[in-house]
């Protein structure tokens, strides 16, 4: 099996989108190209209504990805635990699709009996720690995130610390929606490490509306930059996590 | 709180059978144990037998938690965590629910063992602790996610063990499961690479619990508050040299730190009826120990006899051999 790499989309956000395009489809878009989008709905002193969940599961579920909606106060350990989470499912469709390859069409990790079920998952985790990660964050910086953006930087740090811990190697970018003057903005490049994080945050200054469909189409846009330069570049085709699931 | 947007748990009624699909061995439900977000665990009857059952919706858990299972049981002798008796899935309104069946360990949680029986059991457990991570890292193996709510303290023997092992990884991967306070990464006092000074760091951080059950938050500098949590508190101030060396990562095996613990612990000399057993102990080690040195001695003494009567008699036979070449 090609150890490519595994792309995500890791949205953050505390309620319903009210700009532009409809992000469920947007999220459908995003897996078509390989991107998992996994969603992640911080509560503080709030609740999400139930417009906000049905949307942040509708996008998770459209783009592959996992979903939780949770308190600031696990923040961190939530994101931590769907992003590995949403890894090892990216992995286990490329598994079961090799399994169905070699052992017909009713192959899947399920039915194969525990012991062998066993083995391939040791296979998986090994890729789980080997394979590299493309992250592209997009923060929402709507005015009712005003008091959660601390937790959610320190929740991105503490992301950066597990799995810099791993063998494989990361790559994060950070977008924040809406951005100043634009409806989405770019407030890091791709980089291995996020540092940086704690400067730029300080800066951001949340208001406005959720514009989350225009914030995921620009985040495919730049992961398909990405990928073209590359493409130029080492002739390489990573495209194989396409069919995901 | 946390709101799923997974599958629902499931909650089977006492009296619910499970059947496994594959090895078709029965389990009789008798009461629920315990669930947390990967699982649920219920106590059952098999065949009489006592076990307890992790049910999942989510295969890859149960999977993942036997490979670790199988691991423990390769590696002899390892009773840290509980023996694995069987894997299957079961087939339950027509959905495939996976599940495992381990050893049933009944005891009561750390800190309430602590609360119930004092901290003069504390040297004790965390010296068995250390022996048994000892074990699982001279086998590649970190236990990763090490806290009081999966330590268990058995009766009649007293035996810590452990109940949860889903937080398990091989030496040099990353941390898959940890929980804030028990993490080095959290208190900025190292990373998540799976190796024994994480788990030593949890160590030391379970002593801290102890005193401290409620836990707290970090605020500032981590080491400074740890250093003065510490400070804070009499009977942990005697654990200070260990606590600080595995909070810095300096110890390189859960057995050194064993050692170091067990060289803290002091006898009080307050009380006259324990003084004299003391001494007395100290006696018959001191006595043994003589015996033994000499013993030894005696032994080196022999050897060298030997070797000095070999070595002679073949100058001998040498000597004899060059004689007849030369007549």
């Amino acid at each position: 099996m090609k150890t490519g790499t595994i792309k995500q989309i890791l949205l953050i956000t505390d309620g319903c989108s009210n700009h532009g395009e409809d992000p469920v489809a947007m999220a459908a878009l995003a897996r078509e190209f390989g991107i998992t989008v996994n969603v992640i709905g911080v509560m503080e002193n709030d609740i999400i209504d139930e417009q906000g969940v049905r949307e942040i599961e509708g996008i998770a579920r459209q783009g592959g990805g996992v979903s939780q909606i949770v308190y600031s106060q696990v923040l961190s350990q939530t994101v931590q635990m769907v992003t590995r989470k949403a890894m090892t499912q990216t992995l286990q469709g490329v598994v079961n699709q090799e399994l169905r390859q070699i052992l017909g069409n009713q192959a899947s990790l399920e039915n194969l009996p525990p012991e062998k079920r066993g083995e391939v998952l040791e296979v998986v985790d090994e890729l789980n720690e080997t394979v590299d990660l493309e992250v592209l964050i997009l923060v929402d910086t709507s005015a009712s995130m005003k008091h959660k953006l601390p937790t959610v930087k320190e929740a991105l740090l503490d992301l950066s610390l597990s799995l810099n811990a791993r063998m494989g190697n990361n790559q994060f970018s950070l977008f924040i929606f809406p951005g100043k003057g634009n409806e989405v903005e770019k407030l890091l490049d791709w980089t291995p490490k996020l540092e940086s994080l704690t400067t730029v945050f300080a800066k951001l200054n949340p208001s406005g509306m959720t514009p989350t469909g225009p914030a995921l189409k620009e985040a495919i846009t730049y992961f398909k930059e990405k990928h073209l330069v590359r493409g130029y570049l080492s002739r390489h085709d990573d495209e194989f996590y396409e069919e995901s699931i | 709180m946390m709101m799923n947007s997974m599958k629902s748990p499931f909650n089977f009624a006492s009296g619910t059978i499970i059947q496994g699909k594959w090895h078709h061995n029965r389990y009789t439900i008798i009461r629920e144990l315990g669930r947390g977000a990967n699982g649920i665990v219920y106590l059952a009857d098999w065949n009489g037998k006592k076990v307890a059952i992790k049910v999942s919706d989510n295969h890859v858990t149960i999977t993942s938690e036997v490979n670790v299972l199988k691991s423990f049981t390769k590696a002899q002798g390892v009773s840290l965590g509980p023996s694995l008796f069987d894997v299957d899935d079961w087939i339950h309104n027509g959905s495939q629910i996976s599940f495992y069946v381990m050893e049933y360990i009944a005891g009561t949680d750390l800190l309430t063992f602590i609360k119930q029986n004092g901290t003069t059991w504390l040297p004790v457990l965390i010296s068995q602790l250390l022996t048994d991570l000892d074990y699982l890292h001279k086998n590649g193996w970190v236990f990763g996610d090490l806290k009081p709510e999966n330590l268990l303290v058995t009766k009649s023997p007293v035996k810590i063990r452990c109940i949860d092992v889903g937080g398990t990884t091989m030496q040099g991967r990353a941390i898959k499961e940890f929980t804030e306070f028990f993490d080095r990464g959290y208190w900025g006092l190292g990373s998540r690479r799976a190796e024994p000074s994480y788990d030593l760091f949890a160590v030391a951080m379970i002593v801290i619990n102890l005193f401290y059950p409620k836990r707290f938050q970090k605020h500032g500098v981590g080491i400074e508050q740890l250093k003065k949590a510490i400070q804070d508190v009499k009977e942990l101030r005697q654990y200070r040299p260990i606590l600080l060396k595995a909070l810095a990562g300096k110890y390189s095996s859960a057995t050194e730190m064993k050692k170091e613990l067990l060289k803290l612990i002091h006898f009080p000399s307050a009380h006259h009826q324990t003084t004299p057993k003391y001494q007395t102990n100290k006696n018959q080690r001191a006595q043994t120990n003589n015996t033994r040195t000499r013993r030894k001695k005696q032994k080196n003494k022999h050897g060298i006899l030997e070797t000095i009567l070999i070595v002679s008699i073949v100058c001998i036979i040498y000597a004899f051999y060059i004689f007849e070449q030369i007549m």
